[in-house]
This record gives C-alpha cells, structure tokens and sequence, in this order.
C-alpha cells in the first residue's frame, strides 16, 4: 500500500464516520459580495472566472466560493487561509450574521438558511457564540455585565445571570477582575472576557474569527493551552478561524485551508503536511517541524526481502519525533504495525530524512 | 493629445488662472471708467417695488386668514400652539409669573439651587458650583428675570430640539441612504443665514416666543443630529457584530450597545446644540424674544454701550455655565472610566440625598419669602458695571479718538469706499459679466449658471445696489479673514506651542453669541461700516483660522522634511510647499469665513452696516417695510448661495490632483 492510498483510505473512513454525528453541515456555500451577486453563483462562466476577472466583468467579489464541509460534534475544526482568502466571510456565513449568496447550510439536522429572525436569534441565544479578532468588548459595562451580555438580552433575571457570569469568569481564569472596565485589562485578558462572554450561555458551538490574532506571542500561547483545557474540559464544537498554521496544527483536529474564497484542502495536520494537496499547501507548510507533525504511516516503506523483520513494533500514529530515538537505537528497522498487521517499516534513513529536513531549516 | 501633451497643456495653463482674474479685473476697472453712474438701479429708502408691495400683501392676507385658512388652522397655528405653551410653560418656571402668583414657580434661589444639583447630577460638584455662582452673578448684575427668560427660551428650544433630532440622528446613523437624505438638508440649514429665516418664520408663527423658538430649533438642530449620526457610525464593528452573534434584537442592540456606545459624542452633539440655541435666542430678540438679546439690541440701537456691555457680559456668563456643564457632562459620559475610589464612593449616596434635600429646602425657601423669591434688588452691581463701561468707553475715547478715528477713516476711504464704489456704480450688468467670468475661471461652468441664475434673482428684488454695498464689505472682511487665516494659520500649524496658547481664545470665540463682539468695537468705533467688519472679521476669523492650521499639519511631514534638507528656507518651505499643498483647506477656508460673514450682515445691520442688513431690521420693526425686509433676506441667501457655489466649486478644483 502506498502512502496516498492510505490518505485516501483514511479520508473516506473518516467521512464515513462523520457523517452521522455531523453538527454543521456546509454544500456548495457562496458568497458573493457586490452589485447583483446572486447571478454569480448561478452562471456556469462567472463561476468559473478568477478574482480579478470576476471584479472587472461584474464588480463583485465571491469572497467564498463553492464551500462544502461537515463538522463533527466535540471536533476542532480549523479554517486557515492568507489575508482576504475569505475566512472571516466564511465563518460569518455559518452563523448568518451575513447572509450567504448560494448554498445550504445545515446546524444540527435543521436547514439553517430557512430559519427566520426569531429562530435564528433563538439559535444564537442558545446554540452558538462567537468570539471576535478585536474582542468587540462593550466598553461602557464591567467585565461581568459584559459576559452576561448574552444572557441579559436573552431574559434571564439579574440573580442568575450574575451567578452565571461568574462561574464562567472564574473558568477563564479572570476571578477578581469583574468589576473592572475592559479598558483596564490586557489584551489577553480582554479576550478571555470575550471568551467567557461566549462561554456564558453554554453554547453547543463555539466560533472563534482569529481571536488570538491581535495578541503578542507569549499570551498567544497561553491562550491556545487555555483553549485546548477548556475543549477538554468542556467538550464543545468549536469553529476555529486563523491565519497562523502552527496555531491550526497545534489546536485543530481538522483543517480546512482556503486561497481565494475556494477550499483547497481538508484533512488532519498531518495529511496536510504529509500529502499537500498542491504547491500552495506545499508552501504553507514547508517551515513546519515535520517531524513534530507527521506520524509514522507517513514515512514508513514497504518491507524489502533483505530486511529482517524481527524489530521493534510501533503504531502508525507515532509521531516521529517520539519514535526518533528508538528507531535510530534500534540495529533493526522498526515495524509499523497496526491491530497485528504489518503495514510497513521505518529505518534509520527514513527517520533522518525528516530529521535532516528539519535541520537544514527548510 | 496624448495624455503627456494634456498634462503639459494643464501645467502651462494653471498659472494663468490668476493672470485671467487679474485681466478681467482690469476690464472691469476701465469700464468703470467710462460707465460709472449707468444702469445702477437705484431705490430710495422708502420707496418700494413691486415685489415688495407684493410681499406686504402677501403678510396682510396671511394675517386676515391666519384663523380661516385649513393650512394654518391645522397645521402652523397647532404647531404654534403646542412651542407657545411649552415655552410658556418652562418660563412660568423659571421667569414669568406663574398663575395667580406674581412669581415664577422657581425664585431665584430655587433655580440657583435646583441648577447647581442638576448640575451635580449630570456632572460634578466643580461645575455645579460654577453654574451657582454664575448665576448669583446675573442677578447681581440686575438681569435676573431676563436671563431666565434667555434661559428658559434656550432651554425649550433645545429640549424640542433634541425630541426630533436624536431619533433622526439615531436614523441617520443606523441607515445611509436616509444619511444621504439628510446631509445636504442639514448643510443647508447650517448656511443659510440665521436672520434670514426669521422673516419668513413670523409670517407662519407670527412674532413672539413661538416663533423665536422655532427658528432657533432649525438653527441649532442640525449639530446633535450630525454627532448623533457619527457616534453611532464610529461603533466598532465588532462590538455590533458581537451583540448580534449574542442573539440581540435591533432595539436590544441599539438601546445596549450603540446608544451607550455613542453616549460621549451625541453629549458634545447636546452640548454644541446648546451653545447655538443660546446664539440664536439672543439673535431673535428681533423678532420681539424677550431676554437678553432684546437687552443688547435696544442699548445698541441707543448706543448706550454701558449697558450693551452689561448684557452681553450676562450671555457670556450664561454660555460659559451651559458650555462647562455640557462639556463636564461629556466627559463624564465616556464609554468606561476607572471606577471610582472606595471613599468617593462612600461619599455619593449622602451627597446625592444632602444635596437633594438643599435643593429641596431652596425650592421651597424660594415659595415662601420674598427676598428668596425676587433677586434683592439693594445688592445690584449692575448700574456700576454700567457706568464703569461708560466711564471705560468715555477714557478709551478721549485719549484714543484720535487713534480709533484715524485707522477707521483711513481703512474707509482706501479700502471699503473704493470696493464700494466700484460694486455699486458700475452697471449691474456689467457686475454680473465679471462675476459670471470669474465663476468659470476659478470654479466651473455649473458655478457660472448659479452666479448667473442668483444676479438674475438678486436684480429681481429690486434691492441691487444694496446688494452690492453688502458685497463689498462682505468681499472686504472676508479677505481680511482669510488674511488672519493664513498667518495665524501657518504659525499655528508650525507650532504647536503657539496652537496650544491660541485654540482656546478661538474655542472661547466661537462659543460667544455674535452679539457680544458688536459692543466693545461699538464703543470704538462707533456705529459705522468699519466696526460692521470688524465685528464680522472678529466673528468668522476662528473657523478659518482652523482650518488653514489642520490643513497646514497635514502636510506630511516626511515633505516638509524633504523640504528642508534640500535647503529651502523657512519662508520657501511655506509659500513653495506647505501653503500649496495645503490649498483644499484654504479654499473650504475662504468658504467658511465667507459663511460666517454673510451670516453677521444682519447683525451689521444694527451697527451701522447699511444696505441689506438694515433694510432686514427696518422690515422687523415698520410694518410697511416687511416686504423690503424679506426681500433684503432674500438678496443674502442669495448672495450666500452664489458665493458658496463659487468658493466650493474652486475647492473642487483644488482637489483634483495635479
Ligand atoms: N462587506 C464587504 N464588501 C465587499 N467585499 C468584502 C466585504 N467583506 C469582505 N469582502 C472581501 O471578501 C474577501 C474576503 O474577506 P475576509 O474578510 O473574509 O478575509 P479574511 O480571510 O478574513 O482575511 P483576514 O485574515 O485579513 O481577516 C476580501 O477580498 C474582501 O475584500
Ligand atoms: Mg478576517
């Protein structure tokens, strides 16, 4: 079996799999921006013109075109993509706050396109929250009438919702500060505000649009763990927009990139890295620490007949930076093997040709 | 043409734009040489033409049906009807006797009691004290009862006022097509020459408190309605977005998040509507408003410059205490501020109740005795300020008569006179010839067809040569503006130490009712053309300076830089790149100070301007000359229109790139 063929294997099974528990659910999702928008999505030739093109023939912009994708329910799906490839439109279509130009949108089973104000605002009360690049904090409320925004305008009474309020402050961290202004906080802080404000209502999915974009570094990363802790300890969907692929590699379970308002690739981290889909994906990925990101199916070869079979054993999903050691100490190769069969086996060549990779700074 | 010739042609041809001015100027002086005298269109003072006996009758029958016609029994004279008892009703408190009372509602210490907790309330304790003190002081200055009536028409103005315009600001903010709607109607409310409504607005409201507060509505509207509009536009995105995503209704998110969001700004909007109701109230005194404006105005028409002074010194008064009040409002308005310390606190709650309580106790102090009811007439400081500026007036003309006579009849006789003369005694075709050719050379062709629509109009009123006096001292103050503009300008925009010790005499400036700079050149200069000008320069000075100082900042300094390193002298560096580059501002410059004089001309009219300002006035105050009065308004509108016309079109121009 060649690597691609286990791509595809692992694709399909994994679709397959999603299927049925698939929260949102996108096909054929456009939006146009510009005068008469929706003739794009509906001409066979405007359909298919660039960017630039489409500006100069129509003056509209299709800053998402074509989108299909499911999200699986307690999953972290990433949407990646350079400046302008149209996530923040993307991610705005999904929770209608713009309205798509073409396609169909499902939210837990329910056409979510044919949900009127009310019920959408019910959904948004309930269902969902988002949090936002540049926070939109109120700057006129304290920190604990900013989180219970949500649900102030949702009707719960005072007592409640400040109880509420604070459980969730104290969950992100911020126990201490909720009689402050947001203009006293840090940045940092200030998200997390933004954080437990979408956290409040005890949404089924949570929407992030580059939250952590406008951060320094080291609060970026402190962020992201906090992140991470509250997904497991919450569990919650989450919808995850960033530019930055190792925030994608590090949070996501999958990701989607995107050039241009088009999908140009769907697929775990390692799929991204290990088969990019072409030289755009090749590119975005080319500065990651391989070996931190692909596992061992990905650089295992088939066995030849001069090699002995009898050496250590390793799962497919070792990540080769923790398999490095045992393969290089090992005098045999190392067999890849997954529920008793042989799928493949890794030497020392193979282990430093991502070692060396990742050395020579590529 | 290639597009390289096309740019040749419009570089070789710009600096030919002053030599054609200059050609036609010339023309015009030789023909005036020949024509002088000709097809002047004179009019009398009292004579009248057609139009204006038109006009007359036109007032006459609107007065004979004002109680028959369904037009005015249901529509003007409600409306008329409900500003009147409003604004009754607010002066019964603070100024008229109330019912069977001989007293308003409030005496004085209960208005100086109730102002200084309101005041504690929507500000703080600094201003409150402030306010108090002001007002002890106007009734110290034996203006008690006609500073409440300016106070209580301004503040039923505004309050009228503010009904319409949030909700429309508020619109405007929310929609852009309805932004677009309003935009152009509010440019041209804010244009037109206050005076000029006036006419037109007793014809509908009749004179009185009806309609004093009803043009001072449209006058000072238009403020609160724009910051409005762009507090609500300068919301983040993200914040809206944020409310939505959380489920928000529309009016959940502009009651929660815009309104408060955009708090500050549509305070400063509350706070500048103020400052032009205060203007406008003391303005429309001549339309019989009773107050201060009705105070200065008669001292005026008498040259009793003591006591002019005196009431325009209680309208300073005045507008400090409502400019500190609103702007400390504002302030305390911003979206978050650090919270309060633990003992200030501590202290709120005693002081809000005490200082209810000693509001309380004044109200009702102020109902039960007299000396807490009618200002104590035996601590006057009034009739000394009075003589005092009398006794000022009499020194400063004794020992500089001289002085004040010389730079007055020089700046006549070879400045105004000869303007004038050229304007008036020309024929009035051959005015409209140069001003038509000036407006395609400096503006565009659609400048021209408006110059030449507003002469054909401003032939008609039949008020031409008054027209052309009014021009000429318009033309005169606004070169005299916009040369205070451009140095004060460029010294201030080149430094910043200058700017901080200059912007706040100019913000004091412009939030003085025009009135109060009549007097002391009043008492300068006596009531003649000069101190007209002078008041007017003094009045649009502040606008144009400012704006040639933003102008002159946005320069980029990377250029000035650039200048300088190649070695160009301070002066080199303004003329050859700060000033050029700067040239949209001077432009919008020269066509706000325009506005801004044309708007004194009545207010000139009462000094001694002449023309149609006086012919404004006159029409105000003799009922056969209400025609004449209403077409002199017209001739200024008139005037305003076509000048502005020209001036933006020149903007435009200045715009385009080279
Ligand atoms: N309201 C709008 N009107 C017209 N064009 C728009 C609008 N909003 C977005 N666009 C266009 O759609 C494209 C995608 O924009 P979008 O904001 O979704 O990109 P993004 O991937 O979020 O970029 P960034 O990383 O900078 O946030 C851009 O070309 C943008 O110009
Ligand atoms: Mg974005």
């Amino acid at each position: 079996m060649t690597t691609s063929q286990v791509h595809e294997e692992r694709g399909r099974h994994e679709d397959e799999a999603l299927a049925g528990e698939s929260v949102i659910s996108v096909r054929g999702l456009w939006k146009v921006f510009g005068p008469r928008a929706a003739a794009v999505p509906n001409s066979p030739k405007l359909r298919e013109l660039g960017r630039r093109d489409l500006l100069d023939r129509t003056g509209c912009t299709a800053a998402v075109r074509d989108v299909g994708f499911d999200v699986a329910g307690g999953e972290v799906f990433v949407v990646m993509g350079l400046s302008g490839s149209g996530k923040s439109t993307l991610v705005r279509c999904l929770t209608r706050l713009i309205e798509p130009t073409a396609g169909e949108m499902l939210f837990e089973g329910d056409d979510m396109l044919a949900a009127n104000h009310k019920q959408l605002r019910e959904l948004r009360r309930n269902k969902f929250s988002m949090v936002f690049q540049h926070f939109g904090l109120l700057p006129h409320r304290r920190v604990i009438d900013n989180v219970g925004y949500g649900l102030e305008v949702k009707g719960v009474g005072k007592t409640e919702r400040t109880r509420r309020a604070q459980e969730v402050i104290e969950l992100v961290g911020l126990g201490g500060n909720e009689k402050s202004y947001p203009d006293q906080l840090s940045g940092g802080m200030q998200q997390r505000v933004g954080l437990a404000r979408a956290l409040a209502a005890d949404p089924d999915v949570l929407f992030f649009d580059e939250p952590f974009s406008a951060l320094d570094p080291l609060i970026r990363r402190d962020m992201q763990q906090e992140v991470i802790r509250l997904h497991r300890e919450v569990g919650k969907t989450m919808v995850f927009i960033t530019h930055d692929l190792s925030e994608a590699l590090k949070l996501g379970d999958r990701i989607l990139i995107m050039r241009d308002g088009e999908m140009v690739q769907l697929g775990t981290g390692d799929e991204l890295v290990g088969a990019p889909a072409d030289d755009y994906i090749r590119d975005f990925v080319r500065d990651v620490p391989h070996g931190d990101v692909l596992t061992l199916k990905w650089i295992m070869r088939d066995p030849r007949p001069d090699d002995p079979l009898d050496g250590p054993e390793l799962g497919p999903d070792v990540v080769v930076r923790e398999a490095t050691r045992q393969v290089l100490q090992a005098d045999k190769p190392v067999k890849v093997v997954s529920d008793g069969e042989l799928l493949g086996i890794v030497g020392d060549d193979e282990i430093l040709a991502i070692v060396a990779r990742q050395e020579s700074g590529a | 043409m290639s597009t390289a010739q096309l740019r040749d042609t419009i570089t070789t041809r710009r600096p030919s734009k002053g030599a054609l001015v200059a050609g036609i100027l010339a023309v015009w002086l030789v023909a005036w040489l020949v024509l002088r005298g000709t097809h002047t269109l004179p009019l009398g003072a009292a004579q009248l033409t057609g139009l204006h006996e038109w006009l007359n009758d036109v007032n006459d029958s609107i007065g004979a049906n004002r109680n028959s016609n369904p037009l005015f029994l249901y529509f003007f004279n409600i409306i008329r009807l409900i500003v009147d008892e409003f604004t009754t009703f607010i002066q019964t408190v603070l100024s008229e006797p109330a019912f069977d009372s001989p007293i308003p509602m409030l005496g004085w210490l209960g208005v100086v009691a109730v102002a200084g907790y309101v005041c504690y309330l929507v500000a703080n304790i600094r201003v409150a004290l402030l306010a108090m003190a002001g007002l002890v002081f106007l009734g110290l200055q034996g203006l008690w009862t006609e500073s409440m009536d300016t106070l209580a028409l301004t503040i039923s103005a505004v309050l009228i006022a503010l009904l319409f315009a949030i909700p429309l600001g508020v619109w405007a903010g929310l929609s852009d097509r309805f932004n677009r709607l309003i935009t152009p109607v509010l440019d041209f409310m804010q244009t037109m020459p206050t005076f000029v409504y006036l006419a037109p607005l007793t014809l509908f409201f009749l004179i009185g408190p009806a309609s004093a507060t009803i043009a001072t509505l449209i006058y000072a509207a238009p403020p609160v309605i724009r910051l409005t509009a762009h507090g609500i536009r300068s919301v983040p995105r993200d914040m809206v977005e944020a409310s939505e995503s959380l489920g928000s209704t529309r009016r959940q998110t502009l009651t929660k998040v815009l309104l408060p969001a955009a708090k500050r700004t549509i305070v400063l909007g509350i706070n500048q509507t103020m400052m032009a109701a205060l203007a406008m109230v003391t303005i429309a005194a001549l339309i019989d408003a009773p107050g201060l404006g009705k105070t200065v105005i008669k001292a005026l028409q008498t040259q009793d410059v003591g006591t002019a002074f005196n009431g325009g010194l209680a309208i300073v008064v005045l507008a400090i205490i409502l400019d500190r009040v609103t702007t400390a409002a504002s302030a305390k308005a911003r979206p978050s501020h650090t919270a309060p310390s633990r003992g200030a606190a501590m202290l709120r709650l005693p002081m809000l109740i005490g200082g209810g309580v000693l509001a309380a106790i004044g109200v009702w102090l102020s109902r039960t005795y007299v000396w807490a009811a009618e200002f104590p007439a035996d601590v006057e400081i009034g009739s000394t300020i009075v003589r005092a500026t009398d006794t000022a007036t009499e020194w400063v003309k004794d020992n500089f008569a001289a002085l004040t006579t010389d730079l007055k009849d020089v700046v006549s006789a070879t400045l105004i006179d000869p303007l004038q003369a050229l304007l008036v005694q020309s024929p009035w075709w051959l005015v409209a010839a140069v001003i038509i050719a000036i407006s395609v050379v400096i503006g565009s062709i659609r400048a021209a067809v408006v110059s030449a629509v507003c002469l054909a109009l401003l032939v008609g009123t039949g008020l031409w040569q008054d027209a052309m006096t009014t021009l000429a001292q318009v033309l005169l103050a606004t070169v005299i503006v916009m040369v205070l503009g451009i140095v004060l300008g460029v010294w201030m925009g080149r430094s910043p130490r200058v700017d901080r010790v200059v912007r706040p005499v100019l913000d004091a400036g412009q939030t003085m009712p025009p009135f109060v700079y009549l007097v002391p050149f009043l008492a300068l200069f006596e009531a003649t053309r000069f101190t007209a000008i002078i008041a007017a320069v003094v009045y649009a000075s502040p606008v144009a300076i400012k704006i040639v100082t933003d102008g002159i900042r946005g320069v980029s300094a990377t250029t000035v830089e650039a200048a300088t390193a190649s070695g160009s002298s301070t002066w080199q560096t303004i003329t050859k790149v700060q000033l050029p580059m700067s040239r949209r501002a001077l432009t919008l410059a020269t066509n706000q100070g325009l506005i801004y004089v044309l708007s004194m001309v009545v207010v000139g009219g009462l000094v001694g301007a002449g023309a149609l300002g006086y012919q404004v006035v006159a029409g105000f105050s003799q009922g056969q000359l209400y025609g004449k009065g209403l077409a002199a308004g017209i001739a200024i509108v008139l005037l305003g229109v076509m000048l502005d016309r020209m001036t933006q079109a020149a903007a435009k121009r200045a715009d385009r790139p080279s």
